[in-house]
């Protein structure tokens, strides 16, 4: 008992020193440009949260910077309808592959894997004739961009919910459902799926954030999100520009966070 | 009749065990559950397979759509070479860096209370991090590594002479720097579950049976952790290698990186009978990356057939 109890006390220690200097080292730039934001304009110095107001407003900053403000907006959406078609499109798949056909789970990984052979400026390449199609049957608008976005999130999305299921035992677990006459639909959602909660969770966390802070394609495919408005706003305001993305930054950790908690509770409910 | 499709490698079930399974798991037949598999496969031809195939094919193209090595003889050139070189270096190097720390700190959080604050709140600033290897990342170094930027001067106070902060959009100095950014983070997220797999019985088995510290370590959560740390880090070279948003925006003059020429090639306008050159260098891109993911298949391999029970 005292020998677990040294033990525990030696994991916390390390945690903290190990986690405290990584989170030390990642807060150090923030903290900078967090510094920059809140110069004042002028040669005096001094400081003054001019910068940040203009952000915290949105009226004012649509007005000021429409094109970031319409940045900010396409991402959001681009960002929820991401990660809806990437889970209706894996869970099912990947969970229907370990159940029925194992045989395929090597194929099914090949391809899930082949966006990391892909890297997305070859892809922008690529995706230019099947976005001219995309364009035409559906229109230009920018939630589009969504499409591809998934293709990016696959790999991540991929191991996060293969880690998942590799460490349930699905197939028992769904045989015992069946056997108690659930139907798949209820197997998916009732049994795989909140056994699946943490590997759905970082799936979908990785997805969003990528999403967020996603610029190749878009920019070379010319649409305006959030990453591209904050680039184009950098050769003219720096402050502004760094201010955004501290502050998309900040709202995307909130964003992530906060899903953290929605995921708990509904494992508390069931 | 469908478990005898696909030979399950359970071991033998024993008497009486296949009736329920079969009424269980065997109601439709296999090419019913091949049907389950069609949206994914039709959604990744469309958005995966077929760009796949533009870039490889036209890599092979000359100017006029005919068949040629022109374009993949137009890689030889010593600029290109270089990018290539210094891609691959950079890559390694923050691959193999973020995938130690951010091991440690994956093990670290891993210690902590399930669904503590600590987890969350180191888990979200990562999934953001990660990611975010993007124009904010770079804008935020930019800040605090630029004229009078507050990081400069605080190195100033520790005796560290950063001079005019031009190291900061070197590929082998600021560049290495930024990415350990999203590259340690990526490993968290990444090698988070690997590690919370790692169940507290398995030590307290090897505490009963004599086992030290180190012999867990060596003999128990080593050998188990091994082939996804291997993985993570293959992944996290890819990850490297085929950033192009936070080299695009710190890095002005010139292409150090193959992504940024690619970019040069793509986004300037294009030479006469070089429209396939990009196509080619986004080739050698994949060639690269597809030599790393067939390393990581054959050491998951390896490692399988001796995990195996």
């Amino acid at each position: 008992m005292a020998q677990r109890a040294a033990l525990r006390r030696k994991q916390t220690t390390f945690r903290w020193v190990v986690v405290g200097l990584v989170m030390a080292f990642f807060a150090l730039p923030m903290v900078a440009a967090f510094e920059f934001t809140i110069r004042a304009r002028g040669a005096e110095g001094g400081y003054d949260a001019k910068t940040w107001q203009t952000l915290l407003d949105f009226g004012t900053l649509a007005e000021s910077y429409p094109d970031l403000a319409k940045g900010i907006v396409a991402s959001l959406l681009l960002a929820v309808v991401t990660v809806v078609i990437m889970l209706v499109l894996l869970v099912p798949t990947m969970t229907w592959v370990r159940l029925r056909l194992p045989g395929m789970s090597r194929l099914v990984e090949f391809i899930c894997l082949l966006p990391l052979t892909v890297p997305a400026i070859v892809l922008v390449v690529g995706l230019t004739p099947v976005y001219a199609w995309v364009i035409y049957l559906l229109s230009g608008a920018t939630v589009w961009l969504s499409f591809a976005y998934v293709i990016l999130v696959l790999p991540y999305a991929y191991r996060a919910l293969d880690a998942g299921l590799r460490a349930i035992d699905v197939k028992t677990l769904s045989e015992a459902a069946r056997s108690l006459g659930a139907s798949w639909f209820t197997v998916m959602w009732r049994v795989v799926l909140p056994n699946l909660r943490t590997a759905v969770l970082s799936a979908s966390f990785l997805s969003v954030a990528l999403v967020l802070g996603e610029f190749t394609i878009a920019n070379l495919f010319a649409y305006k999100n959030l990453q591209v408005a904050m680039y184009l706003l950098g050769k003219s305001d720096s402050k502004i520009s760094v201010a955004v993305g501290l502050a998309a930054l900040a709202f995307a950790f909130i964003i992530l966070f906060a899903m953290s908690f929605v995921g708990s509770r509904r494992e508390r409910k069931s | 009749m469908a478990e005898l499709a696909s030979p399950a490698p359970s071991p033998d079930p024993g008497p009486g065990a296949g009736r329920p399974r079969r009424r269980a798991l065997g109601r439709l037949r296999p090419s019913g559950a091949l049907a389950g598999l069609v949206p994914f496969f039709v959604y990744t031809t469309i958005f995966l397979i077929i760009p796949t195939l533009v870039v490889v094919v036209g890599a092979f193209l000359g100017p006029d759509g005919r068949p040629s090595l022109g374009s993949l003889a137009a890689l030889g050139q010593p600029g290109f070479l270089k990018a290539l070189t210094q891609s691959i270096l950079l890559s390694a190097a923050t691959a193999i860096g973020g995938a130690v720390v951010g091991a440690l700190l994956a093990y670290a959080v891993s210690t902590a209370p399930k669904d503590g604050l600590l987890k969350r709140f180191v888990t979200s600033v990562c999934g953001v991090l990660a990611q975010f290897g993007g124009v904010a990342l770079a804008f935020a170094f930019m800040a605090s590594f630029g004229l009078g930027g507050l990081l400069v001067g605080w190195a100033k106070v520790v005796g560290l002479d950063l001079g005019s902060g031009i190291w900061l959009y070197q590929w082998d100095k600021g560049l290495m720097l930024v990415y350990l950014y999203f590259q340690i983070p990526l490993m968290l997220i990444v090698f988070l579950p690997a590690v919370e797999g790692l169940r507290p019985q398995w030590r307290e088995a090897s505490e009963t049976l004599g086992g030290t510290t180190w012999t867990y370590w060596r003999r128990v959560a080593g050998p188990i952790l091994m082939p996804p740390f291997v993985g993570a880090t293959l992944l996290l070279f890819t990850n490297a290698f085929s950033a192009y948003a936070t080299a695009a925006a710190l890095v002005s003059q010139g292409s150090p990186l193959v992504p940024l020429q690619i970019a040069s090639t793509f986004s300037s306008e294009v030479i006469l009978g070089q429209e396939n050159v990009g196509k080619a260098m986004a080739f050698s891109m994949v060639v690269v990356v597809a030599i790393v993911m067939a390393l990581y298949t054959w050491i998951d391999k390896r490692a399988s057939r001796w995990m195996q029970r």
